[in-house]
């Protein structure tokens, strides 16, 4: 009875103690905010690296894909059918993005990784809806200033909404009358591009606009690009200009710049490009008219890739600009499936613009038709198209080990590759890992530090205690009963330190994002960089296991650093203790 | 029979003690084969020179240190070789202390500190089953050394008399049959020692306490039945003053 009196009693009398509870409850805080951080930055990651790779990718080792994407999928369905909830095509390829800042009119050309996928397939096996911005409302500052323009009612499709819709036929109106002007006044060259893609749908057009130089001459390249076909001088011209309108968005002005960009660049290349264009035939036998439907090749677009953040000058904040919109049009350069890979470039109209969360991704991904891709790319030989990748969903993720076996045992050795979102990603993922091994390790450290003040302080208060000690020994306290007061002294400090340890850091992580802002309003500086952790706000995950653990192993720390003290006290001669000034 | 030998055996004896220091390199004795007997009910006064060893003698008797040659026999049983536990226990049940310095403990009340040895005799569990008779003797003995308007007060706001009597209560309320007392009265002025010693004397004669005062103040040990001389370690004189 006497200890726990006495443990209370000098808990409540000693301020010193109030060094070790600090020091304690900071380690504590620490640990369970930076865990917590991590723990929310992993899932956080995972789940959105997850989300867009879906549970299982079977890959073709090589660019060109694997032929004939309907067996390739029996034979999955086949291995593995009663684990997989879903599963899609995707045809995976490198390639440049090329598009006009409507601002500057500077014309930007960036990597980007396309993907052909089916929209509706790669619905199933991830949540593409949660991504796409027309079906997404636009909130910031916790308010919606924009509706989602789509209902999840409406399934996934190529298709531009209304509003896209009516800003390309506008767009284009103003860029016929630019180019009618132009090419009347013939004082610039008609912007251009040797674009195939966009020229399927094209339409007759009567505007005679003449040019009596051949497309193929090198000197007049400089006027007439490599839309220019040979015996099809100014209807082919006319033709390019108006392709042009129809992959460029930006605007009359935007378009003369990368028609004139192109043409500079396009002169020593123009005459091999243009005999082996395999819809030459279209551009010479076809007179042109502007083009004002959307092309065959559509894209969603990586938000990142086209938009930029600036400060708005009303609210000091930031504000993303989109330099591309739904309904303008860009240009894709890729890689056709040929041996050796030719270059291959087309236009595509987006159609809308996405955003996963994960930086990486938000900043290289298009994902474009399946159908258009693989044409663009001659993947479709013989009826037969190939892909370069099956996303497939489990039922269960658990069975993931075993499907995957299954799988590598289905297809011929060698020929493709199958792994789980997990192996896939595995170095980021072992990376933040280890990352939060490190840190967890220092961070225990820290408590270490705290329980090495513990033993200090506990020596101190031996010390000052010892006549007390006598006292009690005196009295016929045992040297067991001095030593546990100590240890449950410690157990005490412990325990408190780690409760208000837990509190505060529970609360740290509950508000962290507002104590980040603060912190950034305070420095001026943006602490948490969207841009660095992939993430816009910073995610965290309390795992209660793991606040246990960190209160339990503060608690033990103390205790083990009064033992020391405690061993020393109980040690204590009770005349010499009583003697001891 | 039983009477007489009650009679005849001290209820504490120290035999031929002998205790040594080690100082640095070399042995300081202390004690060098002093013994020391007490009856029940008996008051014996230990006086001696500083240094004399009659702090240490009270000490090996009260089992708070162990002599290194001797004996010390509790109604003719050998007690100072026990195991830690039953000196322990003996010390909680046979023995009260009271020393110079008083030795409250500074962040307990009075009431608490007088509490002190039966908190640490009892378990947590028996303490809270007894808690209110422990109370009432606790309060029971703070009555009975006049410090009752003094409960809840802590050491620092009493004075030196009124400690000295919070410790000889503290000492008692485990109802010890032996008191050893190092000094009562050496930190109190005459007055004060003077009630210390009075308070001492009556408990004496009312209850039948044995006890062993140490002191270096003649006229203070002149108030006991009987008064040991110790010199240099050694038992020089015993003046029999008979018990009244």
């Amino acid at each position: 009875m006497y200890r726990l009196l006495l443990c209370l009693r000098y808990l409540r009398t000693r301020y010193i103690a109030l060094a070790c509870i600090i020091s304690v409850m900071l380690g504590v805080a620490t640990m369970i905010v930076v865990n917590s951080v991590m723990a929310g930055f992993a899932s956080e990651m995972r789940d959105r690296l997850h989300n867009f790779l879906a549970d299982i990718v079977v890959e073709s080792r090589s660019l060109d894909g694997i032929r004939d994407s309907k067996s390739q999928m029996d034979v999955v369905e086949k291995a593995v059918g009663s684990f997989v909830e879903a599963m899609t095509p995707i045809v995976e390829v490198p390639g440049m993005i090329t598009f006009t800042d409507p601002f500057s009119g500077e014309v930007f050309t960036s990597p980007v990784e396309i993907l052909g996928i089916d929209p509706v397939g790669k619905a199933k096996v991830g949540p593409l809806y949660d991504y796409l911005d027309s079906y997404n409302p636009v909130i910031e500052r916790g308010q919606i200033v924009r509706q989602a323009l789509r209902s999840r009612d409406v399934p996934l499709s190529w298709e531009l909404t209304d509003s896209a819709a009516a800003r390309r036929h506008t767009i284009q109106e103003l860029n016929a009358l630019s180019l009618r002007r132009g090419a009347r006044e013939q004082d610039f060259s008609p912007p251009t591009f040797d674009l195939p893609g966009g020229s399927a749908a094209e339409t007759p057009d009567a505007a005679p606009s003449p040019q009596p130089d051949d497309s193929s001459g090198p000197v007049d390249s400089a006027s007439e690009t490599g839309a220019g076909e040979a015996g099809a001088s100014d209807a082919g011209a006319s033709d390019a200009g108006a392709s042009d309108a129809g992959a460029s968005d930006a605007g009359g002005a935007a378009t003369g710049v990368i028609g004139s960009a192109e043409t500079r660049e396009a002169t020593s290349e123009t005459a091999i490009a243009t005999d082996e264009d395999p819809f030459g035939d279209q551009f010479g036998s076809s007179p042109v008219e502007i083009q004002r439907g959307p092309l065959p090749a559509r894209v969603y677009l990586a938000e990142g890739l086209v938009s930029f953040q600036t400060a708005d000058p009303e609210t000091k904040g930031l504000r993303k600009i989109m330099m591309v919109e739904p309904g303008d049009d860009i240009i894709l350069t890729t890689v056709k499936a040929s041996r050796p890979p030719d270059v291959v470039k087309f236009a595509a109209t987006v159609v809308d613009s996405f955003r996963s969360g994960m930086n990486e991704y938000d900043t290289s991904i298009v994902l474009m038709n399946l159908e258009e891709l693989q044409k663009n790319r001659g993947m479709i030989v013989a009826g037969q198209d190939a892909i370069t990748s099956i996303h497939i969903r489990l039922k269960n993720y658990d069975d993931a080990t075993e499907v995957v076996a299954r799988l590598k045992a289905a297809f011929p050795p060698g020929m493709v590759h199958v792994r789980t979102w997990e192996e896939k990603q595995g170095l980021l993922l072992a990376a933040v890992e280890v990352e939060t091994a490190i840190l967890n390790v220092l961070l225990f450290l820290i408590i270490a530090v705290a329980g090495f003040g513990i033993l200090a302080i506990f020596f101190m208060i031996v010390v000052e205690k010892t006549r007390d000690i006598g006292i009690l020994k005196s009295l016929g306290a045992s040297s067991g009963g001095v030593m546990s007061i100590f240890l449950s002294y410690g157990l005490a400090l412990g325990f408190v330190g780690s409760s208000a340890g837990v509190l505060i850091g529970l609360l740290f992580v509950r508000y962290i994002n507002e104590i980040e802002d603060g912190l950034s309003w305070l420095t001026g500086r943006k602490v948490f960089d969207e841009k660095i952790y992939y993430f816009f706000e910073i995610p965290t995950q309390v795992s209660p296991w793991m606040v246990f653990l960190v209160a339990l192993g503060a608690t033990s720390i103390a205790v083990l650093a009064s033992v020391l003290p405690a061993r020393r006290a109980s040690r204590l001669h009770p005349v010499r203790a009583l003697r001891y000034e | 029979m039983t009477e007489t030998l009650r009679m005849t055996t001290p209820i504490i004896a120290a035999e031929a003690i002998s205790k040594s220091y080690s100082k640095g390199a070399h042995k300081v004795p202390v004690l060098q084969g002093a013994g020391l007997r007490a009856m029940r009910g008996e008051f014996v006064s230990v006086i001696g020179q500083s240094g004399s060893g009659k702090s240490t003698l009270l000490h090996v008797m009260g089992l708070l240190d162990s002599p290194d040659v001797g004996e010390v026999l509790l109604q003719g049983e050998r007690i100072d070789d026990l195991n830690q536990r039953a000196r322990d226990q003996l010390r909680n049940q046979v023995f009260g202390f009271i020393f110079q310095f008083y030795h409250l403990l500074p962040e307990l009340s009075l009431l608490e500190n007088v509490m002190m040895p039966l908190m640490i005799r009892y378990s947590l569990r028996e303490y809270w089953r007894r808690r209110k008779e422990i109370r009432d003797s606790a309060m029971d003995m703070i009555q009975q050394v006049g410090l009752s308007h003094r409960t809840l007060h802590r050491p620092s706001e009493l004075s030196g008399g009124e400690m000295q009597r919070g410790a000889i209560a503290r000492a008692l309320v485990a109802r010890p049959e032996i008191l050893l007392a190092d000094e009562p009265t050496g930190n109190l002025d005459s007055t004060t020692g003077c009630e210390i010693m009075e308070l001492l004397t009556s408990l004496n004669q009312n209850s039948q306490l044995t006890i062993i005062m140490v002191t270096h103040d003649e006229s203070i040990a002149g108030q006991a039945h009987r008064i040991v001389r110790l010199a240099e370690g050694r038992i020089q004189t015993v003046s029999q003053e008979d018990a009244a």
